[in-house]
């Protein structure tokens, strides 16, 4: 089965990014396909390479890196919620004129369209949020 | 067509799974996750609410959610636990699901 | 790109948090994609739709005159639950009046609003291939 997943809350706030990733390997190992992760509202700030947790503590972003690594996940970042809450990548932070960009690798900024067009594609669409 | 509804909150702080109740079909399925899951513990104020529910649709909980709670093996009776790969599979084997965030 | 039953269900009152406001934005977008789309206002949602919003002195934008657009989108079908009204103390009076024209019907102006009960709402629940909610 083909399933889009919407992550609607940033890392270590919320159990929905923790949730969504138990869900997305779970799913993965049953053989589903994930068609798209979409990140929107605070759900952009999973994909900020700068986070910094204590060492005890569990790797959010870095998680959703490894799965687009060796699943070949399509993570997508809402453009007007990341704009919103600074997540910028190269192209983006240069055309603002800002001096940094910090996208995680894996990760990629698009349109909402990107969110309504998993939906429409997906067998399945997945909501984890608060 | 039946649906699998998803409720991530506790029953005393927010009304989402008193409402996710109030509009589930007959048939339907009910997943508590994260924080939800309190609301499968038996003699709670709730309670009577998630068993009147049972009566024409099937309730499940997340067991790591519980676990992870101090609440493993408190779950009333006729509750189904599952595991993420069985969230997966109520996703798969239902129409269409709804998240009542 | 196939048509699907789009439902956006709105359970959240506007400006304490940006749920509202984001979720009207993605409804906007889906409706260059054609889809049949619809709403549900249930609980606090209800609070996205009342008449005389005035943010003035929150220093935020009054996002709600953008209700009003959405039949021009071909967004037609707004639900609102009537228990969740009677709850809050309102009434359908205390909601904006928002309309569409029907292009098959010679363009007569009608409501978006439908008002209906739990039941009804569940009904049209069960007929929605992707539910969105924020």
């Amino acid at each position: 089965m083909k399933y889009t997943i919407l992550v609607n809350e940033g890392p270590y706030q919320h159990q929905a990014a923790d949730s969504a990733i138990q869900f997305v390997r779970a799913a993965l190992e049953k053989g589903h396909e994930i068609f798209r992760v979409f990140f929107y509202h605070d759900g952009v700030n999973n994909g900020t390479r700068l986070t910094v947790p204590p060492a005890d503590d569990r790797l959010i972003q870095k998680a959703w890196t490894e799965l687009a690594e060796k699943h070949g996940l399509d993570l997508v970042i809402c453009i007007a919620a990341a704009q919103r809450r600074g997540i910028m990548d190269a192209d983006e932070a240069k055309r603002q004129g800002l001096d940094a960009n910090n996208i995680a690798p894996g990760f990629r900024i698009s349109g909402l369209g990107q969110l309504v067009e998993g939906g429409i594609q997906a067998d399945r669409l997945v909501v984890f949020g608060d | 067509m039946s649906m699998l509804h998803i409720v991530n909150k506790s029953p005393f702080e927010r009304v989402a799974f008193a409402s996710c109740l109030a509009h589930a079909n007959a048939g339907d399925s009910i997943l508590m996750i994260e924080d939800a899951v309190v609301g499968a513990v038996d003699g709670s104020s709730f309670s009577d609410k998630v068993k009147a529910a049972m009566s024409d649709k099937t309730v499940y909980v997340l067991g790591a959610d519980l676990a992870a709670r101090g609440l493993e093996g408190k779950a009333m009776e006729g509750i189904v636990s599952v595991d993420y790969a069985g969230f997966v599979d109520l996703t798969a084997n239902n129409d269409t699901t709804q998240s009542w965030l | 790109m196939s048509t699907k039953n789009f439902l956006f269900v709105n359970r959240k009152a506007p400006y304490g948090t940006v749920y509202a406001l984001e979720s009207l934005e993605v409804v906007l977008i889906s409706a260059a994609f054609e889809q049949n789309v619809s709403l549900a206002f249930i609980d606090d949602g209800v609070y996205q739709i009342t008449k005389g919003q005035n943010s003035k002195g929150i220093g935020m934008k009054n996002f709600s005159p953008t209700f009003r657009a959405l039949g021009d989108y071909d967004i037609t079908k707004l639900y609102v639950s009537t228990e969740s009204l009677a709850e809050r103390g309102l009434t359908v009076d205390d909601l904006m009046e928002l309309t569409y024209e029907d292009a098959d019907d010679d363009y007569a102006e009608k409501p978006s609003i439908i008002l209906v009960n739990r039941e009804e709402m569940a009904a049209m629940m069960a007929e929605q291939e992707v539910i969105l909610s924020f």
